[in-house]
């Protein structure tokens, strides 16, 4: 029996109260019905069964009756409902969007076997935290080591892939043949490298991306097998990669294997190797940092000139973005959390004005015997459709929103360009839309319920003080967290508008630039590039409207590497980061071109060939930390294994972006590299800058680059505003997040105080009313209202001054040393919620002047 | 809320032990555990409604006005306090007689095809 009266749990309460007396009645007179063991097992095997079952079906009916309810009750008040779904769908959509680039790029763990145990190992020498290696010391780090299981390496590479339809220029990477295995991904289709493939003089092998055999060869199956030209040298496809493959980042097209020669191993300061390892299982991340610094110990002592001061980072592969790009990205949840918090204090609001609109009809129902269980119930339901509703349109939200996050993206991921609204995003909606309607349709429905039957009694002037306490609690918290998101968006308009008025050191308005990147060893010799520059250059200069054209290594902000030692005579040669220098090599012209000043001395010209005397022209910043007052020109350094001697001074050019440091910058002219030398700095960006629109040059441009050789490929045309524009784009996008969420929380908060006041009024039009038949002025009656409402703004803003202090405290490393206290910016957000308060508080005030007391006093 | 606007063909079709329950309290008002034993008389024992299916289709049948719940109770020396009895309405009568209409139909519509052996 008694077990019986617990199975009845199962069911609704109000079932229970209802019947359960009588079921329990009928079950005893079964119970002593079934004589004998085995019957009375039946009958509770039979119960046990049916219980549980027929609960379900008594809440199923409950629950579309419930529905019906509410779908009435909605429709009767479509204002509400709409109000409730939109700010809900605001607050999901937000918190989705959020919720999907923050877990595809912090939380999701790398697509690849056992990702926790990937690391990434770097050279940590002075100035340089994360250095790459030099082939020589990736090979002793690696027959040094214990602590990994394996241990591979590739450097990004860019490769002209002929013999498939147009000339293309593609991201690469080169691999050695053990870091696909390491990395525990499998090919979709053919294998992968073997060691034999790897080595010096091996027969050229490669990979396709998925994409990339999408695109170029069709999705063709066949593929494998199948000869295309890098670079001038016969390749076989050996495989596809997967879909979901992107290394080292979403941009690598293909993979070629490393091949090592003998003569890699030479140069212990070619640093151009990114080293991942995978941990040995048992071995910690902290043993096996122990392990390779006492590595690179070793090693320094054996290379004491090379290995000066290098000693080893090692870091988990996930990490490896920037601190900025993670802090970001918490931001932005914290922010879209704010949203959805204010989201929630706005739809509680809604609600408890609701409930207290409905307590009438609610004592009726009590009154006509409904439980409180069963009101509180259907309010929840009625709460819970309502978040379903908005959470299901805050997806639609979100879908839309989460392009707009991509960029948001750090680029230095091994994982896809930008995320998908997947299932765990779909489940994340779900989770906090139930919570929402769940946490905020509980207490009002509590609060409604507790009232008893005194609202039949008390007349239409409802709701109480404590009421009206919570309601203005929440609203302050509105007022609250949009101070915190304006200053925080504001901050981060300032530190854009800042960074976006840097100097680049040149003037990029009008500049046309591309790629041509001429392939070894095709171009191995100066002279065959000469006359390729020189047809291009020619060619380009002839168009009309073209004032002059160049090419250069590398343009700057596309590439930030480069970077040499710089050795003045008489010193002893040490590299670190005060004393080196970016190095490039361009054509005459290209300081005129680029907009860059020649503050001194000469531009390179066309005498300064291999058998001339080796000149460089140095930026400002050159001269400065070595010659500081002096002339330079004429003087003579140590650069790149040759000497050197200054022949002309230019401007300072932001090589690394606008917002970081760059090295100083030395330029060399384009007919001084040796046949076969440093191929990586060929020039191979072509820069037009011409009046008008230089876009329109572009067909007779790739006119005369095919004229000049028609197996090159063009790539990258980029106008140079593009380029230092998409430096910043990672900004303008945090702006833009930051910014429409700070809107919508304004926009919110200012709803919850139009509202609240409003309330406030209707309830008191009584009141109102008597003080306007009493003689009191439309002046006075606007102010009492405006007092509330101001009270309202002031009790938010302050306290939101502070919490926007903190979390302008925790974003400061995005702030481009904007100050996190900047007057201006928290002047504005304050005066900004101040004036939105007395825009809420205009409209009831209105209503309240209006309000004409004989009516409001006789309708009591 | 029992729903006075309903045509008693908008329920059909009745639930078995709906229509049974109907049956049952047909001929007089009826308790709980009277139906159930009414119902098992009626069917030979074959169908033995269990408490629970009993209550949620009571509970139904009082919001769709099928059925109320009376306040005469038989003879104190007959009654149990705890025990409700339940009447047929004028309503649950036409929904019973429209489901009854439906299942002859469907009888004759069987035994056309020769599914139903015999004479009725």
């Amino acid at each position: 029996m008694r077990l019986y009266k617990l199975l009845l749990h199962f069911y609704p309460a109000s079932f229970r109260a209802e019947y359960g007396d009588e079921m329990c009645a009928i079950w005893v007179r079964r119970r002593r019905d079934a004589s004998g063991p085995m019957a009375a097992a039946a009958l509770w095997a039979a119960t046990l069964c049916e219980v549980p079952l027929n609960a379900a079906a008594v809440h199923g009916d409950i629950l579309r009756q419930d529905l019906r309810y509410t779908a009435r009750t909605l429709a009767r008040s479509p204002g509400f409902a709409l109000t409730a779904i939109l700010v809900l769908a605001l607050g999901v959509g937000a918190n989705t969007a959020a919720f999907s680039v923050t877990d595809f790029v912090l939380i999701r763990p790398l697509p690849f076997a056992e990702p926790d145990r990937l690391l990434k190992l770097w050279q940590r020498q002075p100035g340089y935290s994360r250095m790459e290696l030099s082939p020589p010391n990736y090979r002793d780090w690696k027959r040094m080591s214990q602590s990994f299981q394996g241990i591979g390496a590739f450097w990004d590479v860019s490769v002209n892939l002929v013999g498939q339809g147009e000339p293309e220029r593609l991201d690469a990477a080169s691999v050695t043949a053990d870091l696909f295995p390491l990395l525990g991904v499998h090919p979709l289709l053919g294998r992968l490298f073997t060691a034999e493939e790897d080595r010096e003089g091996a027969a050229g092998t490669l990979l396709l991306s998925h994409q990339l055999w999408r695109t170029l060869f069709g999705g063709d199956a066949s593929v494998i097998g199948r000869r295309v030209n890098l670079d001038n040298e016969p390749y076989t496809v050996i495989g596809v990669m997967p879909p979901d493959f992107h290394f080292p980042t979403h941009t690598a097209e293909l993979w070629t294997p490393m091949r090592f020669t003998e003569q890699s191993f030479q140069d212990r300061d070619n640093n151009y190797l990114e080293v991942v390892a995978r941990l040995k299982p048992g071995v910690s991340l902290t043993q096996a940092r122990a392990e390779m610094n006492v590595v690179a110990g070793q090693l320094e002592r054996q290379y004491p000139k090379e290995d000066k001061q290098v000693g080893a980072n090692v870091i988990r592969l996930r990490d490896e973005m920037s601190q900025q790009s993670r802090l970001l990205l918490i931001a932005l949840s914290a922010a879209a959390g704010c949203v959805l918090l204010i989201a929630c204090a706005n739809l509680a609001n809604l609600l408890l004005a609701r409930a207290l609109a409905r307590r009438k009809e609610l004592a009726v129902r009590a009154a006509m015997g409904a439980g409180r269980e069963r009101l509180v119930r259907q309010m929840v339901t009625e709460s819970l459709v309502l978040a379903a509703l908005g959470g299901a349109l805050g997806v639609l939200v979100a879908f839309a929103a989460v392009p707009l996050l991509a960029k948001l993206v750090p680029s230095s991921l091994p994982i896809a360009e930008a995320p998908t609204v997947d299932f765990r995003v779909l489940v994340f909606a779900a989770l906090i839309s139930g919570l929402t309607g769940i946490g905020f349709g509980v207490v009002p429905a509590l609060r409604a319920c507790r009232s008893d039957l005194s609202a039949l009694r008390e007349g239409t002037r409802t709701g109480g003080g404590r009421k009206e306490r919570l309601r203005s609690a929440l609203v302050i918290a509105e007022v609250m967290v949009s101070v915190v998101l304006l200053v925080s968006a504001g901050l981060l308009m300032r530190a854009m508008w800042r960074v976006q008025a840097t100097d680049p050191g040149f003037r990029p308005e009008g500049v046309l630039t591309l790629q041509t990147a001429l392939p070894t060893p095709k171009y191995d010799s100066t002279e065959r590039r000469a006359q390729f520059y020189d047809r291009v250059l020619s060619g380009a200069a002839a168009l009309p409207g073209v004032s002059s054209a160049a090419y250069i290594t590398s343009l700057p902000m596309v590439w930030g590497g480069g970077i040499w030692a710089v050795v003045l005579q008489g010193e002893t040669q040490e590299r670190t980061a005060s004393h080196t220098a970016s190095m490039r090599f361009v054509t005459p012209g290209f300081f005129a071109t680029m907009g860059i000043p020649l503050h001194r001395g000469r531009d390179v010209n066309e005498t300064d060939t291999l058998d001339a005397p080796f000149v460089a022209v140095v930026s400002e910043s050159f001269v400065r930390r070595y010659w500081p007052d002096q002339n330079p020109l004429g003087r003579h350094f140590q650069f790149a294994f040759h000497d050197r001697m200054v022949a002309g001074v230019v401007g300072d050019v932001r090589v690394r972006g606008l917002e970081r440091p760059s090295e100083p910058q030395v330029y060399l002219p384009y007919r001084q590299v040796q046949d076969g030398w440093v191929t990586g700095y060929l020039p191979k960006h072509l820069v037009v800058r011409a009046a008008g629109d230089p876009q329109r040059l572009l067909p007779a441009i790739r006119r005369i680059v095919r004229g000049a050789d028609t197996e090159q490929p063009i790539s990258d045309v980029r106008m140079m505003t593009d380029i230092i524009a998409e430096t910043t784009a990672s900004r303008r996008a945090q702006v833009r997040v930051l910014g429409a969420f700070a809107a919508l929380a304004f926009l919110l908060a200012g709803v919850g105080i139009h509202g609240l006041l409003s309330f406030a009024v209707s309830r008191r039009t009584q009141e109102i009313g008597v003080r306007i038949a009493l003689g009191a002025r439309p002046g006075q009656i606007v102010k009492m209202i405006a007092r509330q409402g101001a009270a309202l703004a002031a009790a938010g803003v302050l306290p939101g001054a502070v919490l926007a202090y903190a979390a302008a405290r925790a974003i400061e490393a995005l702030l481009a040393g904007v100050e996190p206290g900047d007057p201006l910016t928290f002047t504005s957000a304050m005066g900004l919620c101040l004036a939105m308060t007395v825009l809420g508080s205009f409209l009831p005030a209105l209503r309240a002047v209006r309000i004409d007391p004989i009516t409001a006093i006789r309708s009591e | 809320m029992p729903s006075r606007h309903r045509s008693p063909e908008s329920l059909l079709p009745l639930p078995s032990a709906t229509l049974h329950i109907l049956l049952a309290v047909a001929a007089e008002d009826r308790h709980g555990y009277a139906i159930i034993q009414d119902v098992a008389a009626r069917t030979n024992g074959e169908l033995k409604l269990s408490a629970g299916t009993l209550y949620r289709s009571i509970q139904r049948m009082l919001e769709q006005g099928l059925i109320v719940e009376t306040q005469e109770r038989p003879a104190p020396e007959l009654d149990d306090a705890r025990r409700r009895y339940y009447r047929i309405t004028p309503f649950g009568g036409e929904v019973a007689r429209a489901e009854a209409r439906r299942l002859t139909q469907l009888v004759r519509m069987a035994r056309d095809r020769g599914f139903v052996e015999g004479r009725a």
